[in-house]
């Protein structure tokens, strides 16, 4: 089994309340807000898929998707 | 099963607060639960009142929200006429020791298989900030304007003075460990206890300048320190995680078997 | 056949008439004068495979029963007034959450400590009104062996039919008296079971959706439906819900379901009332000494008559307006300041002709004690 692989990173708008904990703890910048305070992936070709975004979302709107 | 597969979608977004710490302990809850491959049938999840209270409503499991304080004598009940349940029964600080204090001790004292899981914001959050029995000497909240004078409790302690076979620390910012010391509660045949750190930013942060969320969460990181370590040594102030007692004692429904064993022996 | 006859105290009949009842889990608190209940399930309970818990209080109490009834056990817990204050909270629970219970208060007096092993009638409007919020309860009570069985093992059946906690209003000196119980053989008293949901795994199951009749069908909690139990308001799944058309149609349903019943629940008994002048409305230890002094007054031609009361609430008020009817006198003999007689006023023609006989010194109300009061009310003096 290699590195996992990004297919997708997910991020249900409708839950997402905009707290930035996805942001400010994403070792690699792959995350920002975006105008509406919505977690968007800005950089999704930098993760590294440590999952940790989609673990500490307090909203569950985040899936990071594995190839 | 996904993680999304236990949770209630139709009641989403909940209706916790941006940032809150409790939306991470019922995210890697759910992780805990797919570790343990337990079908949402097997789990009964009891809740008493408050904002971590509310957690109850949001997991497709058999689900008691009672009353303040109380979930564990309600958990009580059901345990003993299903066994074969797992009764996970999260609380806040307030519920678990202030309202609840008593009945959390008398619990861990049966030894009775359920998973408490404490949810520490250190601040009645549903109410509006007033000061809990976790906010410590020195903090600040609604009803402490001034100056908080009550001391805190500290769970682990507590839980271990009043019984419970099985007792870990942790907080939103270290799920992994969330996850892994959840799953081994649940699995724990005896009272379990978790305190899980969990940032209430709207109150407990904004009354205690503290910051954000992931200003309480940084804080988590960087002043706590594995059950142990030479860190804690050299620096006091830090706080322990990790699991502190995990011990196989005589658990309270197998007691009770023999209870019954015992008085229809008497009756031959 | 040998009829099996006992000679036991109040509270042990209780504990016989819940097991005959198919009483499966108690929880409980020992407190004076209830505490023979306790001690005697602790041992009859796990003789059968059922399971008796003592709590650390009475909160705990009622609201492990009420976990276990949700898994479709017959519950019972037992306490007396300073218990009973403590668990008007969960109490309201169950009412909410509509889970059938049974609870004991063999009353002492009070209010706080009170009078521990002497007797009253002071909780009347407590077991009424004791829980906050609008709501309906079922609340009995009997003056002698045979009918305290009979009364639990109907207080059993009336939680399961309604859904609902029903309270058992005893006393200290029905609890504590030793009197012969001829026990009822297997079958002699119908038992009711609650309804269960005929649906099955994967089906939408709808725990707060009322039948035509008002029923709620269950589903023994942590089996193969999964739902919400709260208490909160709610609507049919058991979801929270602040819909004003939910709450109102859950309140007057929680209400309505036993006040538009209190005919069915109703439940008394006549002594010499055919033609009588003057009326005594009783219940529990009181009635005894009332049922006395209606005898020896009868025995000097006095047109005396009793009737004892053994549903307090709902209050059956079509009885009492009904059975006083013609009465010229109604004397309502209890053990309290006089909290039946406010509403024996409130259902009769006239209140005027209502007057109370009391006791509230923590002895038992004597037959001398009534015929003294009955006498000063009919103007003959002592």
């Amino acid at each position: 089994m290699g590195k996992p692989e990004l297919k997708e990173l997910r991020i249900n708008r409708d839950w997402c309340k905009g707290c930035g904990i996805c942001v400010h703890f994403c070792p690699k910048e792959v995350l920002d807000l975006d105008q509406e305070d919505k977690a968007v992936p800005v950089k999704p070709d930098q993760c590294i898929c440590c999952m940790m975004c989609e673990m500490r979302c307090p909203d569950l709107a985040i899936d990071v998707i594995l190839k | 099963m996904a993680v999304k597969d236990y949770i209630r979608k139709r009641f989403f977004p909940h209706i916790w607060c941006p940032g809150c710490g409790h939306g991470i302990v019922l995210n890697n809850l759910l992780r805990a639960i797919e570790k343990l491959k337990l079908k949402k049938n097997e789990i009964v999840m009891t809740s008493g009142i408050g904002c971590s209270s509310r957690i109850s409503g949001y997991v497709d499991f058999h689900t008691l929200h009672t009353i303040h304080g109380r979930a564990l004598c309600f958990a009580t009940g059901v345990k003993m006429n299903r066994p074969e349940l797992k009764l996970i029964v999260p609380m806040g600080d307030g519920d678990a020791l202030a309202i609840g204090g008593n009945h959390f001790i008398h619990a861990a004292r049966r030894n009775i298989d359920i998973t408490a899981i404490i949810m520490n914001n250190r601040i009645y959050g549903m109410t509006g900030g007033q000061f809990s029995p976790l906010s410590g000497y020195g903090t600040k909240g609604t009803t402490a304007p001034f100056m908080n004078i009550d001391h805190g409790f500290d769970v682990v302690e507590l839980s271990k003075a009043a019984g419970a076979t099985f007792v870990a620390r942790t907080s939103t910012y270290h799920v992994k460990q969330m996850v892994d010391i959840l799953a081994d509660a649940i699995d724990h045949k005896g009272f379990s206890v978790v305190e899980i750190m969990s940032q209430c930013p709207t109150y407990f942060g904004r009354k205690n300048k503290l910051g954000g969320a992931t200003d309480m969460m940084t804080f988590y990181k960087d002043h706590t320190t594995p059950v142990g370590s030479k860190e804690k040594k050299a620096n006091p102030e830090l706080i322990e995680r990790g699991i502190f007692v995990h011990e196989d004692l005589p658990e309270y429904c197998n007691e009770y078997d023999k209870v019954i064993e015992m008085a229809k022996a008497s009756l031959k | 056949m040998k009829k099996n006859i006992k000679f036991i105290q109040g509270n042990e009949v209780c504990v016989e008439a819940a097991l005959y009842a198919g009483l499966d889990f108690f929880a409980g608190y020992p407190i004076t004068p209830s505490t023979e209940i306790s001690e005697h399930l602790s041992k009859r309970l796990p003789e059968k495979g059922g399971k008796f818990l003592q709590m650390e209080d009475e909160i705990a109490s009622l609201c492990a029963i009420i976990g276990a009834s949700l898994t479709g056990c017959k519950v019972l817990t037992a306490t007396s007034g300073p218990g009973f204050s403590l668990m008007q909270e969960a109490l309201g629970y169950a009412i909410m959450a509509e889970i059938p219970c049974v609870i004991v208060n063999v009353q002492r007096g009070g209010p706080s400590t009170g009078n521990p092993t002497h007797v009253s009638q002071g909780d009347v409007n407590q077991a009424r009104w004791g829980t906050h919020g609008d709501h309906a309860i079922i609340v009995l009570t009997a003056s002698n062996h045979q009918d305290l069985f009979n009364i639990t093992v109907d207080a059993f059946n009336l939680a399961e039919t309604y859904r609902t906690p029903v309270i058992l209003l005893f006393d200290e000196v029905i609890g504590h008296m030793r009197e012969k119980l001829v026990m009822p053989e297997k079958g002699e008293i119908e038992l009711v079971d609650r309804l269960r949901t005929s649906l099955g795994e994967g089906i939408d199951y709808h725990p707060y959706l009322p039948r035509e009749d008002g029923r709620l069908p269950m589903s023994d909690f942590g089996g193969v439906h999964r739902y919400n139990v709260t208490g909160l308001f709610h609507d049919m799944w058991g979801f929270p819900s602040d819909n004003p058309q939910v709450v109102h149609g859950l309140i007057r349903h929680l209400v309505d379901k036993i006040e538009n019943n209190v005919h069915q629940i109703a439940r008394f008994k006549e002594f010499f009332m055919e033609d009588a002048r003057t009326v005594l409305v009783s219940y529990g230890a009181a009635a005894r000494s009332a049922l006395h002094i209606t005898k020896n007054r009868r025995a000097r031609g006095e047109r005396v008559g009793l009737l004892e009361l053994q549903s307090l609430w709902p209050f059956p008020s079509h009885i009492v307006r009904e059975k006083c009817a013609s009465a010229q006198k109604v004397i309502v003999v209890e053990m309290n300041v006089g909290q039946i007689l406010k509403e024996v006023k409130n259902a009769v023609d006239n209140p005027e002709k209502v007057f109370l006989a009391n006791r509230v010194d923590g002895e038992l109300i004597t037959p001398t004690d009534i015929k003294s009061i009955m006498r000063l009310i009919h103007g003959k003096g002592v």
